[in-house]
């Protein structure tokens, strides 16, 4: 069924009774050409892109909860391409420009909404830092303005220019960056790969991982043994646990990352807004809620959910930058498990078990990277060749040092990025 | 309709408020909502969707409806509930969501086109064509959105946090709540009793209910008095338990009365941080709704909160009341009513066995299947029989889908609870939270008596694991132990819409599309439908929508899940959990000795890390940063002059080891420092990037002062500890900061011996201080050291003296140093000093740096470990054409440089393939008369001499720059030597 | 969150800083593999369970600890000072 405008108009004349599954729930087939592990934005990302790029679509997608229940449906909702170090560019560059026009693509309106983003600076070192970062976007043919604290100002007049602690000295522009409705990409994706034939399996919860004569041979589930030649794990808060499964150990850390929203307002936050020197994020949803976040917990955690000195500290910050928010009240706040790497940066690669890939490692800027992530994972899959973009994104990089990513340069401690 | 007798309001008393502008009266112990009520008020808000025109729902904090903005500017405070808001002389109240007006709001024109706005209808649709999304749909969405509105100004109440701990915190002043409180008390513990009402009671203050023989408002209030007289106990009412966290942390937010807050200074709000040893949650139930086509008209409210306008406030929220439940509190709503003189026109029981003992239209096993009226309730429609339908007239509905006993608090660590088939509701387990356990209707006790005995058996156990012994179990007083009937009904079949999420205009038909559109999973039909978003939190319909889901999927309520309740329990501002960040106070300030001195002399300052420093030392005549900057550097230059430098980390290191410890953590070798004599050194992390840099001075055979960059202080003493506590216990090393301890001056320039000679109590010579030489001094019989050491290049000194003497000595030295024709110089000289010398800061030390980079792979010793070596030898780190330091200085037509640029072969495009490094650092340099700059270029040492191309395009600069090497001036260091 | 201190007692977790697995006791011999170093530094068993971990009382006694940690249920289960584990010879 094609989602339209008429569509809505017919459906709503006629009782809204015609309305088909999203997606079907398919029993698992005793063998695929390839299993994805992990029903997430990024592997129903792969997913997709395998069925739509490469024509390969005897594959399923295992689940072990809800499609969708991971972090892609609990993060902060951003989307940029702000990034400076090799490697990180050319990807994320790539990924914002599947995002633009992924409404079409997907016919799902995921309301991509390039409202533009903002980082703000507070000290000339921080300038100049900036300054490196939106050379390197434009660079790469991205885009990106230095605003002045006026030009700041002309933007988010509300933000306290007189007497915050760390005075605004002005503004990384990022006019291509925003937000999306995080939920809708994963069911977009997931009716988008559905409706090319591949099978989305829910409740299978995968509990290993066959390994023959160093040759990757299926999956044990919850639902039974499947057989297939290759098998993506794209299961980013749980990568080590899986990992594990094939015998290997993972650069990552797992951490926790808390985001907010509060009840719904009229609009008055009209960008994306970052604090340099705060760790504070702020944007405001369609539905009228601040949604918003800060830096991680700092401490290993499955539990996802958050503590309260990060919370309070996130107020904090908020109310230092912009006192306007100070009576909108935090209706909800909760967790995601962060895979954390020692650079901060992702790895696709292959695994050292042929027929094996990973995909892990998002730090906590998994949720723009979903599309490009899930087009270069797939055609790694698909072809065995790394996808140009996504090149740097190799496993072996800590042990060589070779093509480090560490955009925050704080070294091999993984919390800290 | 105000009542003529009871409830626990004053009558003397008359408190004026407004409400959209019109002006009414109420009485002192009014709720905005109950005043409005009695007022004759039933139209509060306007729903979120369809702007559906709404009525008070409830008496509590879980309120979807009445919603109202109260204030303005600064103080405009959204969405605060009225049924929680107190009433105060003067209190002007808006509605919102509305607009032109609350009667008249032209976006219910939605309702009209509710078929087309289903759930989700937003994913499948308003895709064409694609640009008009930011331009046309999302601006028209995001208007038609939101509730209450921010004015946009800075708050400007005053908010505050506090910590407190107990050894049991008591959640809840109900009956159960009361009950554990006192048993603890009187045991002796540390009790805190937190209740968010502004009385304790709970329920007792909203039924016709007698306690221990007494009304039960009335024991709750002897039972809080007993407990106001202990030293021991912390009542505190007003305050909402919003959260539940590790290891006994847990979250409140106090409300202060309008009129504390309205004092000088006074708080509005404070943010509770309790730690408590044990908890005992006595959060009561909430009672839940039926959805029925129509069931959300204004008068349709819940029979509880009947009660409770009626027994509390003395409101009859209607003239003729018609009740609906599948429980016995329908009977006792009925009962309240009669005895109240409110004509009852039907009592309705979905229950086919249900008895009735009141004189008052009864229908059994009958159900409430329509409403009429247009913003305000006329009539129900009562299924009485299958096919046959009643139209009775009434004014308002009291509804009773049966109670959800409040277990949000126990869910916040991720635990989740079960069905109890017995209540049809969730409970609690044991245990969901570590230390705190359920008593009362939270835990599915749904008698007053039940409660009372289920307080006192958690506090007895609480004690028992606390190790304090409760002196006796007191009896538990005589209550209403009447058992809880209830036969489920989530909905009632039927045309129309009947809503779950009154807020959300969440419907029973939006959750069985969900269902039928595969969002099955309880999660995914949240959030495909909205259910559970809006600012109750799902606390109205979470548990009604799961059943009408079960029922969509043919399965049971257990199967199809539970919902997830996050923390806070109820919505809480972020100025409170923020309080105290706002302006300056977000982090501390920290200020050197010569900071009046600097603020005296006109310096601006700035921050660096938490520190204030000056930035230049304007002087008569000078207009421009530069104008001043440029003339301290020649100060420095060809006089002498003064800096502040205390704010770099300084670490005094002793022990036997300590000489091999400085071994293990430098790159390069100290132990073979000599007394008295300083060493630059270069600290790696344990990934081989360098961490930092500094000197470190050797006053004595096993006593060092190392000084870190100011950036870097807190990280270097914190991975000091961790080499020698984690890595070599064994060795005799002590460290402490003494950043705060010792204030230091550079003393920079060709005269600064000079200057010093005449303030030192013995002068020192280039024998006794040779260039990095160190030493014990004294001035006006004040010990000090002074250090021959320069970060500019030229002859220099930093002497340091006990922070108390920091303030006199700078004004000493900077008025010697105006003497002999230089002075005081800021950050700005600083770095154009450094610079000219291609000295680093963190703006090279970045991070992602080696030692490689920096042209210093020489300084980490063959001959030991140190931290970070082995890291460091790794193949990429160390590969030839990695970015590496270089100066840069400007050659072609444009003389500017820019520190953040990026470079460029001559011929190439300024695109990412091309990219051959960045400069890090800039500055006009007034000795060279031109600009100088450091920055990374790839095999950039092996390139001197070449000419490259710098572009901004940020700034729009582009310069044809000469790479050099990183010093500009005196690259061989003579003058510091001299 | 609470955490003990063997020195100072149970404290808020705002006095602690926090570096990562206890695996930072381990440093391997200055000519060990590079396997071994990248074991080190990077790769962790991130277990979903009990993990011993390091922890610094940097706004207390400035005691570097080894506290092992539940990181599903966040349970603290053990704290002792990372000196005396390590001269215990961990």
């Amino acid at each position: 069924m094609r989602f339209s405008g008429l569509r809505v108009l017919k459906e709503g004349l006629t009782g809204n009774k015609g309305w088909q599954p999203h997606w079907r729930d398919p029993e698992p087939k005793p063998a695929y050409d390839m299993i994805i592990i992990g029903g997430g934005g990024h592997g129903l990302a792969t997913a997709y892109y395998l069925a739509r790029e490469h024509g390969l679509t005897n594959v399923a997608v295992l689940e072990k909860g809800y499609i969708g229940g991971g972090n892609v449906g609990r993060n902060t909702t951003i989307v940029r391409a702000n990034y400076f170090l090799p490697g990180n560019s050319e990807f994320y560059s790539h990924s914002l420009r599947l995002w633009e026009g992924l409404e079409q693509e997907l016919n799902y309106n995921v309301m991509h909404s390039q409202r533009g983003l903002i980082n703000l600076f507070h000290s000339d070192g921080q300038r100049d830092a900036f300054a490196r970062r939106g050379n390197a976007m434009i660079n790469q043919g991205d885009d990106a303005e230095l605003l002045d604290r006026d030009g700041v100002r002309r933007h988010l007049p509300y933000l306290d220019f007189d007497n915050a602690r760390f005075p605004i000295y002005g503004g990384l522009y990022h006019p291509r960056g925003g937000t999306a409705r995080h939920d809708a990409v994963a069911w977009g994706y997931a009716r988008g790969a559905d409706q090319r034939g591949v099978d989305l399996i829910q409740n299978c919860e995968v509990t290993g991982i066959d390994i023959e004569q160093g040759r990757v041979t299926g999956v044990q589930t919850t639902r039974g043994a499947i057989r297939a030649k290759k098998v993506g794990i794209v299961v980013a808060g749980r990568s080590g646990q899986v990992a594990a499964m094939a015998g290997m150990r993972l650069p990552i850390e797992s951490h926790i990352l808390q985001a907010f929203v509060t009840e719904g307002l009229k609009p008055c936050i009209d960008h994306v807004v970052s604090f340099g020197m705060g760790h504070f994020y702020i944007s405001q949803s369609d539905k009228g809620g601040l949604v918003f976040g800060g830096d991680l917990d700092f401490y290993a955690s499955y539990a996802q959910r958050g503590n309260m000195p990060m919370m309070e500290h996130v107020m904090e910050a908020g109310m230092t930058l912009m006192p306007m928010i100070g009576k909108a009240r935090v209706l909800r706040s909760w967790g995601g498990i962060m895979d954390m790497t020692p650079d901060g940066s992702p790895v696709i690669d292959k695994a050292p078990v042929e027929g094996l890939y990973l995909n892990c490692g998002w730090c906590y800027g998994g949720f723009k990277a979903v599309p490009g992530s899930g087009y270069s994972f797939a055609h790694l899959m698909a072809t065995d060749r790394p996808h140009a973009p996504a090149a740097g994104f190799r496993l072996d990089r800590f042990q060589t040092g070779r093509g480090l990513m560490d955009e925050e340069g704080t070294g091999s401690q993984h919390n800290l990025h | 309709m105000r009542l003529p007798k009871g409830g626990l309001i004053d009558r003397d008393q008359v408190v004026r408020f407004s409400f959209d502008g019109r002006h009414y009266e109420g009485l002192a112990g009014d709720t905005l909502a109950s005043a409005l009520l009695a007022n004759g008020v039933r139209l509060m808000g306007r729903s979120f969707k369809y702007h559906r025109p709404r009525g008070v729902l409830t008496a509590g904090s879980e309120e979807p409806n009445a919603l109202v903005t109260v204030g303005q500017g600064g103080r405009q405070a959204p969405n605060l509930r009225a049924t929680m808001l107190e009433l105060h002389e003067g209190l002007v109240a808006r509605s919102q969501n509305a607009w032109p007006s609350l009667e008249w709001d032209l976006l219910a024109l939605n309702d009209a086109f509710a078929p087309f706005l289903s759930a989700g209808f937003y994913y499948k649709t308003f895709m064409w064509p694609r640009s008009f999304w930011e331009k046309l749909y999302e601006p028209i969405i995001r208007r038609a959105a939101g509730l209450g509105a921010l004015s946009g100004a800075h708050d400007s109440d005053t908010y505050e946090k506090a910590h407190v701990h107990c050894d049991l915190l008591v959640i809840g002043g109900g009956p159960a709540g009361l009950m554990a409180a006192l048993v603890a008390a009187r045991a002796g513990a540390d009790v805190i009793l937190a209740d968010e009402d502004t009385r304790v009671g709970g329920r007792l203050n909203a039924e016709r209910e007698d306690v221990d023989g007494k009304p039960g408002h009335a024991w709750a209030s002897e039972v809080e008095a007993e407990l106001a007289a202990m030293e021991n106990v912390r009542v505190m009412t007003r305050t909402t338990v919003t959260g539940a966290y590790d290891q006994g942390s847990y979250g409140a937010l106090e409300r202060l009365p309008a009129d504390v807050a309205a004092r000088a200074g006074a708080p509005r709000e404070c943010f509770w941080r309790i730690v408590a040893r044990r908890a005992v949650m006595a959060a009561g139930a909430l009672e839940r709704p039926v959805a029925f086509a129509g069931n959300d008209r204004p008068g349709v409210m819940m029979a509880g909160a009947v009660r409770a306008y009626i027994n509390r406030w003395a409101v009859a929220p209607g003239r003729r009341v018609a009740v609906f439940g599948n429980n016995d509190g329908a009977h006792r709503t009925a009962a309240d009513l009669v005895a109240a003189g409110v004509h009852v026109a039907a009592l309705v029981d979905s229950r086919p066995d249900a008895r009735n003992d009141l004189d008052v239209p009864f229908f059994a096993g009958a159900q409430v299947c329509g409403s009429s009226g247009r913003k305000a309730l006329e009539a129900v429609e009562i299924e009485v029989a299958p096919g046959r339908r009643e139209k009775i007239q009434a004014d308002c509905l009291a509804m009773s889908g049966g109670w959800n006993p409040s277990v949000h608090l126990a869910c916040h660590m991720g635990a989740r609870p079960e069905w109890s088939e017995e209540i049809a509701g969730f409970v609690p387990r044991d245990g969901m939270v570590p230390g705190m356990s359920a008593a009362g209707a939270c835990a599915g006790a749904m008698s007053t008596h039940a409660c009372l005995r289920d307080g006192a058996k958690a506090a007895q156990d609480a004690l028992g694991e606390l190790g304090l012994k409760a002196a006796k179990l007191p009896d538990v007083p005589d209550a209403g132990d009447a058992p809880y009937r209830i036969r489920p009904l989530w909905q009632v079949p039927g045309r129309g819409r009947a809503w779950l999420d009154f807020q959300n205009d969440v419907t029973v038909k939006d959750v069985t599309l969900a269902a039928r559109e595969n969002f099955r999973s309880v999660e995914h039909m949240k959030r495909y439908t909205t259910q559970g978003m809006a600012p109750d939190q799902g606390k109205n319909s979470n548990v009604g929508a799961l059943a009408v889901l079960a029922d969509a999927t043919g399965r049971s309520i257990p199967e199809t899940g539970t919902t997830t309740f996050r923390p806070p329990y109820v919505p809480v501002p972020i100025a409170a959990m923020g309080a105290g960040a706002q302006g300056q106070g977000f982090a501390p300030r920290r200020l050197t000795t010569s900071h009046a001195a600097s603020l005296a002399m006109g310096a601006p300052m700035i921050e660096v890390g938490l520190w204030y420093r000056p930035s230049f030392f304007p002087r008569a005549g000078e207009t421009t940063w530069r104008q001043s900057c440029d003339r301290e550097v020649a100060h420095v230059r060809e006089a002498v002059g003064i800096a502040d430098v205390s704010t770099l980390g300084k670490i005094d290191i002793q022990g036997a080891d300590a000489a091999r410890f400085l071994d293990f953590v430098y790159t390069n070798t100290f132990s073979t420092l000599k007394v008295g004599r300083v060493r630059y050194g270069v600290m790696l992390r344990e990934d081989g990037h360098v961490m930092d840099d500094g000197t470190t001075a050797r006053l004595g055979e096993d006593h060092f002062v190392m000084t870190t960059t100011t950036a870097a202080a807190g990280q270097v003493m914190r991975h000091l500890e961790f080499v020698h506590q984690c890595l070599c216990p064994d060795w005799d090393v002590s460290m402490i900061s003494v950043t705060e301890q010792w204030a230091q001056f550079a003393v920079a320039g060709p005269k600064s011996r000079d200057l010093l000679n005449g303030v030192l109590d013995m002068p020192v010579d280039g024998e006794g201080f040779p260039f990095m030489g160190c030493g014990a001094v004294t001035l006006a019989g004040v010990a000090a050291r002074l250090f021959r050491i320069s970060f500019s290049g030229e002859h220099a000194y930093e002497i340091a003296v006990p922070a108390r003497y920091g303030a006199s000595l700078f004004r000493l030295l900077v008025a010697r140093a105006e003497e002999m024709g230089g002075g005081a110089y800021g950050m700005e000289a600083l770095n154009v000093l450094r610079l000219e010398k291609g000295l680093l800061t963190h703006a090279e030390l970045h991070g992602r740096t080696t030692a490689f980079d920096l042209g210093m792979e020489r300084m980490i010793s063959a001959n030991k470990d140190c931290i970070g070596k082995a890291a460091a030898a790794r193949p990429g780190l160390t590969e030839p054409d990695r970015e590496r330091l270089v100066g840069l200085k400007p050659v072609g037509a444009v003389k500017q440089l820019t520190a953040g640029a990026h470079l460029f072969d001559e011929a190439d495009a300024a695109t990412r393939e091309n990219d051959q490094g960045y400069v890090t650092s800039v500055g006009f340099s007034p000795t060279l008369g031109h600009y100088v700059g450091l920055g990374f270029l790839k095999r950039g040492s092996d390139r001197y001499g070449d000419v490259i191309r710098m572009v901004d395009h940020l700034r729009g600069v582009e310069a044809l720059c000469e790479v050099t090497p990183p010093a500009f001036f005196d690259p061989d260091g003579g003058r510091a030597r001299d | 969150m609470r955490i003990s201190c063997p020195i100072c007692g149970e404290r808020d977790r705002r006095e602690f800083y926090y570096q990562g697995a206890a695996v930072a006791l381990d440093r391997p011999a200055p000519d060990a593999a590079a396997q071994a170093w990248d074991d080190y530094l990077h790769n962790r068993d991130n277990p979903a369970g009990p993990v011993r971990e390091m922890w610094h009382h940097e706004a207390g006694c400035g005691a570097w600890l080894v506290v092992t940690r539940d990181t599903v249920t966040h349970e603290m289960l053990a704290s002792d000072l990372a000196s005396r584990v390590q001269e215990a010879g961990s």
